[in-house]
């Protein structure tokens, strides 16, 4: 009982950081409704700024500056890369930011070598005891960030006027156009919010076990977790996040007693497991909006 | 659907006016597999220069171009499904390693350290790597019929992480992750393709092997094309809506184009691994898809012949990047420089895709094709 729930407890600190990227994902989405695959760059550039940044200003002040820095990257991708290719087919748009992802990684990887780089977290693999169960400190403050995150993001989109647009224009761009919504502002906001997402993701997943050049490979998990939540729905993101890191984390624990047969760290494979079955049964994911076909 | 040659008015024979090769007079002339003549000794000099070539070039770029053309095959089933029947997907590295798998597990040394059946005749092993590959791509085509767009992109992203796993894991077939196992062993009418002999070398006889292979699969798919399924299949990439109404059966054409590029990506796999000869179940990957993803990209999407060319560039440009240090001494061949030419190498598939799509979206086609309307027009230029 005590292992399931630390497990369970690891898969949700694990789950939020998954949270954290599909929203970056699902905002993109829903602006310009491409699903940008430079996440996964624009994460291991966030862990990476932040370990060049930890040393002269320490780790708070380091991830405030690291989310400020990746946010203009993700703009200045945006403004470059990706605005010539406004109303172009989605395809089109979605292999450019695979084309910027292997482009970017590269350029990163030159920034961190062949050996693993500390992000400088004060939590490393130091565990405590929470009611009876063994937890490492790292995956309560994964969790603990991740909810004061998207409490601001929903409040943000909730309140203010900036964040109303947003919705307008996700909803209907002409028409938002139409009433005077800059929807190049949206654009330009929901690649920066993107890319402050992934640095906050990259560097909690590098706490502990540190920045190396597969590190990306991680960002790729959000993927099954937007699709199981739906590509446009940011609740959807939240829980399907979630939902992976507890099922990736549950058969890390359990796989090798109950199906060995799977191989060894099945678990890493678990998560687009999960998403074909999901799109077996629900094609739009859980929270979708479903496709409607006019002829 | 009626044959072209039916909707011919009777009596009127279609001929060539001299001087003007555009010129159709029937529509089966314009639906010609090579309907013009330049197109047609073109194509004839080409094939007959690279028929040539085992006897122009050393064995070492022969081997190179061996891998082209074997890539070329993959490029081409890519390009079924993607450019003309509009399917994205990103799982081509998994199909690939299918082929790969089944070829080399039917032709090796049953007594070896991985599964193998001792069946060395190529035109078996590489049927059945096709037909293997074919039979997933007609499992996974289901998932087709239910998604759209990215949703397809993502799962097929996903199959090549789970096709990974399984081939790191399963290791009498595979050999393991970091050990690997030994490719398909290529053997016709008794002689054995890649061990030297008397007449021809072995790079000679891969080459030959796969540039037949290449010229044969690239008929057929551009006879596919343009028949009344690769009609369909570019009724569903324009809108698939208005292709089920007009009657296209969306599952059935879709699993159609599947099943094909699995084929063609299965018979590239079993290929490709018959000329490098060793298979490392990690090479199955991410970049892999995105590298067949650029070579259609760059070639020309739904172009046979723009298939070939961007297949040709991606493999060709290793072998160029590696000529970089001697004219740009900043940047070394040393793999852990800090600058080095396998960086540039992955940062010019990036920056290629992304140039190409902004600037030249009809790809390497679409500029010969520029260079083509230049001449036919010269010297007048509009």
């Amino acid at each position: 009982m005590k292992e399931l729930l630390s497990s369970t407890l690891a898969g949700l600190g694990q789950g939020s950081v998954y949270a954290l990227l599909a929203l970056g994902f699902v905002i993109i989405y829903k602006s310009m409704r491409v699903i940008s695959f430079a996440q996964p760059a624009l994460m291991l550039a966030g862990a990476v700024l932040v370990s060049y940044l930890v040393g002269p200003f320490g780790f708070i002040i380091a991830v405030i500056l690291g989310v400020v820095g990746i946010a203009l990257l993700g703009l200045g991708l945006e403004r470059t890369v990706i605005r010539p290719m406004v109303g172009k087919p989605v395809f089109v748009v979605a292999i450019i930011t695979l084309g910027i992802d292997i482009a970017l990684r590269v350029v990163i990887n030159g920034f961190i070598g062949t050996d693993v780089r500390q992000v400088g977290d004060p939590w490393g693999f130091s565990r405590v005891s929470l009611l009876g169960v063994t937890v490492q400190e790292r995956y309560i403050a994964m969790f603990l960030t991740t909810a004061v995150v998207i409490t601001v993001l929903f409040a943000f989109f909730k309140y203010t006027r900036l964040g109303l647009a947003t919705r307008a224009a996700s909803y209907d761009q002409e028409t938002a156009l139409a009433q005077g919504i800059s929807v190049s502002t949206v654009f330009a906001m929901a690649w920066a919010i993107a890319g402050g997402l992934a640095a906050i993701a990259g560097t909690f997943v590098a706490t502990g076990v540190g920045v190396d050049q597969q590190l990306w490979i991680i960002a790729l998990k959000a993927l099954p977790a937007i699709i199981l939540g739906g590509l446009d729905s940011l609740g959807g993101a939240v829980v399907g996040g979630l939902t992976i890191g507890v099922v990736e984390s549950l058969i890390a624990t359990y796989q090798s007693d109950f199906a060995p047969w799977l191989g060894d760290n099945f678990s890493v494979v678990s998560p687009y497991v999960v998403m074909l079955l999901v799109l077996l049964v629900k094609p739009y994911g859980l929270f979708g909006t479903k496709e409607v076909e006019r002829v | 659907m009626t044959t072209p040659t039916s909707q011919r008015p009777p009596g009127r024979k279609p001929r060539q006016l001299s001087g003007r090769p555009g010129l159709y007079t029937s529509y089966a002339q314009h639906l010609r597999l090579l309907n013009t003549r330049p197109k047609l000794v073109a194509v004839g000099a080409i094939v007959l220069l690279a028929l040539a070539m085992p006897w122009l070039v050393q064995d070492r770029t022969l081997s190179l171009l061996a891998l082209a053309c074997a890539a070329s095959i993959g490029a081409i089933g890519l390009n079924i499904v993607t450019g003309y029947a509009g399917q994205v997907s990103l799982g081509h590295a998994f199909f690939l390693a299918i082929g790969a798998y089944t070829a080399a597990a039917l032709s090796g040394d049953p007594d070896g350290r991985t599964i193998g059946f001792g069946v060395t005749n190529v035109l078996v092993w590489l049927l059945a790597a096709g037909l293997v590959a074919a039979v997933f791509g007609v499992l996974v085509a289901p998932l087709a019929t239910r998604l759209r767009g990215l949703y397809l992109a993502i799962v097929t992203l996903g199959l090549v992480f789970i096709g990974e796993h399984v081939f790191k894991e399963w290791r009498d077939l595979t050999g393991g992750a970091g050990v690997g196992r030994p490719g398909p062993v290529p053997e016709l009418f008794g002689v054995t393709l890649n061990k030297s002999g008397d007449v021809l070398t072995s790079d000679q006889k891969l080459y030959l092997l796969m540039l037949v292979c290449l010229v044969v699969l690239g008929i057929l798919a551009r006879n596919l094309a343009r028949s009344k399924v690769g009609r369909a299949f570019a009724a569903i990439r324009d809108r698939d809506i208005a292709a089920s109404v007009i009657g296209v059966n969306l599952a059935r054409y879709k699993m159609i184009a599947f099943a094909v590029s699995s084929f063609y990506a299965g018979c590239a796999g079993a290929l490709l691994y018959t000329i490098t000869g060793f298979i490392e179940p990690t090479s199955f990957n991410l970049l892999l898809s995105v590298q067949y993803i650029a070579m259609v990209l760059i070639g020309g999407v739904a172009t046979i012949s723009g298939s070939i060319m961007g297949a040709f560039f991606i493999t060709l440009l290793p072998a160029l990047t590696r000529e970089l240090p001697t004219v740009a001494p900043f940047i070394s061949s040393d793999a852990s420089a800090p600058l080095n030419v396998f960086q540039v190498e992955t940062v010019l598939y990036g920056l290629l895709i992304i140039g190409f799509l902004i600037f030249e979206p009809r790809g390497l086609y679409g500029i010969w094709t520029r260079i083509r309307n230049y001449w036919k027009a010269w010297p007048f230029s509009y």
